[in-house]
C-alpha cells in the first residue's frame, strides 16, 4: 500500500494529530512499511469465515438498572485542565468566523 | 532482608518474629533508592506504606490479617487506585489522579496488600522493551545494558531487584510473558474475561488482561485466585463463579504440543533453541507425551495483531482530548486546536504512529480490506488453537526467541521491536491462558523463559502443568 504525504495528513486531521516536515515523513514510511507487514494477510483464505469480534463468553450481559453515584460532581471536575466552581472550562466552540 | 520467594515464608517470618510490615517496607524502600539508575518506578508512595505496614503488623498480632497479608506489590502505572496519580507512561496524563480503584486492585488491598507504588512502562503499554515511556527507559537488573522487556518493564524489574515482592502488569500481546522471561519470573497472561479490566486504562480492550508478576509459581496462582472472578464493572468478565486453585497439584502425566514453526525458526536463538531441545528430552523421559503440530499461522500472526490493536487503540485513545482531563495545550485557541494540539505534545511517537495505522484501517476505504480481513484471520487463529489443545493439555514454545536484548537495538525499526512478540501474542488473538515460566539462564547468566498455554479458563491446568516443568527442572 502505498501512502502519499496527503494521505498522512487526512488521516492526522481524523485523528486529531498533527505531523509536519520529517516527522510526517516519517510517519508515511513507517505507515507504508507496517501495512505491507499486515497485507501478508492477504495470503490467507478467509473465504466463509465469520470475523471473530467478541472474545467473552457471555451474550446479552444486563445489570440491574439501578442509579448510582459513583463519583462526586467534585471528583469529576478534579483532574480538569481549566475549570469553574461547576463546570469544565473549555475554548469558545461556537461563533468563531475563522 | 532475605529475598524472599514466596509470600507464605513472608507470613511465617513475620508470625515467628523474624521481620514484620515496617521493616519490610523499609527495606524496599531502601533498595528502590539504591536501584534508581534501573528507572523502575514512577512513584513510590512511601509514607503511606509505612502507615498501611504498621496497620497490617497489628493485624498479625490481633490474628486476622487477610491471605496477603505481607506482601508488598507494586501497580503497572496504566491501573487505577483512588487518590494516586497514573499516567501510563505518558505526557497526556501528567498529573492525573485517579478517582476510583480497579477491581484487581480492590481485591489485593481487600487482602492487606501493600501498595507501594507505580511503576514504569512503554507509553499505554505499546512496546515490547520498555523504551517507548515518556519518563526513559528501565532497565534489566541482570545487565543495566539491556531491556527488561515490555510494556511491563518496569513491574518486571521492580519485582526482578527485590525492590517489592510481587507486581501487577498487563498483556496486551505479551506485556507481562515477555518482561517476565527477560527477568527471570513467572508471569501469567489470564484467559480474557477472568479478571475484570476495570481501571485497568484501555488499550485494546479485546486483548488486554491484567495478570500478576512474581518469583514464585505459588505467589501467581494466588494473586491470580483473588483478583478473578465476575465483577459487575465489566461486562466482558465471564460469569463463572470466582475459581480457587491448588498450588503443586499431584503430577499426572501430561501430553505437550510443540509448534515445529516456532522450534525451527530461523531467528531463534542457539540458547532458547537447546534449551528447549533438552526441556522436550527431560518431559519426554518423565514419562509425558510430546507431540508436534504445524502451525502455518506463525507468519499471519503478528499483522493479525497490530491490524485489530491499533484500531481499537485508535478508538479507545480517542478520549484523550485536552477537555476534561490530561494535558491541555498552552497553544491551544479553539475547539479543534485543543484537540489537535493537546493529543500532538502529550502522545509520543509510538503511540502516534498506532493511533494513525488504526484510523486508516478503520477508514470506510479500507475497512474490509484490513480490519475484516484480520477479524477473519483472528477466528482462524482461535480455531486452530483450540484444535491443537483439543489433543494436548498444553501448547509448549518458547516465551521469546531470544534473551533480553540491548536498549537502542530494535527502537529504531518498528516492525523488528513488533516481532518481539511473534511468540506471545497467539494468546490474546485466541484469548486463552498463557504463562512464562523461568526454566533457565544463558551462560552469561540472563534469564530464559518457557512457554505454556492452556484453554480458556484452563489456569488450573495451566498451573499444574507449571508445576511439574519446574519440578523437572529443579530435578
Amino acid at each position: 500500500m502505498k501512502i502519499t504525504p496527503e494521505k498522512v495528513q487526512e488521516l492526522a486531521a481524523l485523528s486529531r494529530l498533527r505531523f509536519e516536515g520529517e516527522a510526517a515523513e516519517k510517519m508515511r514510511q513507517d505507515l507504508e512499511n507496517i501495512l505491507e507487514m499486515c497485507e501478508k494477510l492477504n495470503e490467507v483464505n478467509t473465504d466463509d469465515v465469520e470475523p471473530l469480534i467478541y472474545m467473552t463468553d457471555r451474550v446479552n450481559n444486563l445489570r440491574d438498572d439501578k442509579v448510582t453515584q459513583e463519583i462526586s460532581h467534585e471528583e469529576a471536575l478534579k483532574n480538569a485542565p481549566k475549570k469553574d466552581s461547576d463546570f469544565f472550562r473549555v475554548p469558545k466552540v461556537i461563533g468563531q468566523t475563522d | 532482608m532475605s529475598n524472599y520467594r514466596r509470600i507464605s515464608d513472608i507470613q511465617a517470618d513475620i508470625r515467628s518474629g523474624k521481620t514484620n510490615c515496617v521493616q519490610l517496607v523499609k527495606s524496599y524502600i531502601a533498595r528502590i533508592e539504591e536501584n534508581k539508575h534501573l528507572n523502575a518506578f514512577l512513584e513510590v508512595w512511601a509514607e503511606e506504606a509505612l502507615e498501611k505496614a504498621a496497620v497490617i503488623d497489628q493485624k498479625f498480632k490481633s490474628g486476622t490479617p487477610g491471605h496477603l497479608a505481607g506482601a508488598v506489590i507494586a501497580l503497572k502505572d496504566n491501573l487505577a487506585y483512588k487518590g494516586h496519580k497514573v499516567s501510563a507512561a505518558s505526557n497526556i496524563l501528567q498529573g492525573f489522579e485517579s478517582v476510583f480503584t480497579a477491581t484487581a486492585v480492590q481485591r489485593l488491598l481487600d487482602e492487606d496488600a501493600i501498595i507501594l507504588g507505580r511503576t514504569n512502562c512503554d507509553e499505554f503499554a505499546m512496546g515490547a522493551s520498555n523504551e517507548n515511556s515518556a519518563f526513559g527507559p528501565v532497565r534489566n537488573a541482570i545487565d543495566p545494558e539491556r531491556v527488561p522487556g515490555g510494556s511491563s518493564g518496569g513491574s518486571a524489574v521492580a519485582v526482578q531487584a527485590h525492590l517489592v515482592h510481587a507486581s501487577l502488569g498487563s498483556d496486551t500481546g505479551g506485556s507481562i510473558r515477555q518482561p517476565a522471561a527477560f527477568c527471570g519470573l513467572f508471569g501469567l497472561k489470564p484467559t480474557y474475561g477472568l479478571i475484570s479490566r476495570w481501571g485497568l486504562l484501555a488499550y485494546a480492550s479485546s486483548f488486554d488482561q491484567i495478570g500478576p508478576l512474581t518469583h514464585s509459581l505459588e505467589d501467581n496462582i494466588l494473586l491470580t485466585e483473588i483478583m478473578a472472578g465476575p465483577d459487575e464493572q465489566d461486562a466482558t468478565v465471564s460469569d463463572r463463579p470466582a475459581p480457587q486453585y491448588h498450588a503443586n497439584q499431584s503430577a499426572g502425566k501430561y501430553t505437550f504440543a510443540v509448534m515445529r514453526q516456532a522450534i525451527e525458526h530461523p531467528g531463534l536463538d542457539a540458547n532458547v533453541k537447546s534449551e528447549t531441545e533438552s526441556l522436550i528430552k527431560s518431559l519426554i523421559d518423565q514419562g509425558h507425551t510430546v507431540t508436534y503440530f504445524d502451525f502455518e499461522y506463525l507468519d499471519y500472526l503478528v499483522p493479525t495483531y497490530y491490524v485489530l490493536t491499533t484500531a481499537e487503540a485508535s478508538s479507545n485513545l480517542s478520549r484523550y482530548s485536552g477537555l476534561l482531563y490530561g494535558h491541555r495545550s498552552q497553544h491551544a485557541k479553539d475547539l479543534e486546536s485543543t484537540f489537535t494540539l493537546s493529543r500532538s505534545e502529550g502522545f509520543g511517537e509510538e503511540v502516534k504512529r498506532r493511533i494513525m495505522l488504526g484510523t486508516f484501517v478503520l477508514s470506510s476505504d479500507y475497512y474490509d480490506a484490513y480490519y475484516s480481513k484480520a477479524q477473519k484471520v483472528r477466528r482462524i487463529i482461535q480455531n486452530k488453537t483450540r484444535e491443537v489443545l483439543s489433543g494436548a493439555d498444553a501448547i509448549l514454545i518458547p516465551t521469546t526467541s531470544t534473551p533480553a536484548f540491548k536498549l537502542g537495538e530494535k527502537s529504531k525499526d518498528p516492525i523488528a521491536m513488533y516481532l518481539a512478540d511473534l511468540f506471545t501474542v497467539q494468546a490474546n488473538i485466541a484469548g486463552n491462558c498463557a504463562i512464562s515460566i523461568p526454566v533457565a539462564k544463558t551462560a552469561t547468566g540472563l534469564p530464559l523463559g518457557m512457554q505454556l498455554m492452556c484453554g480458556d479458563f484452563e489456569e488450573q491446568k495451566l498451573f499444574d502443568v507449571s508445576s511439574e516443568i519446574l519440578r523437572i527442572c529443579n530435578s
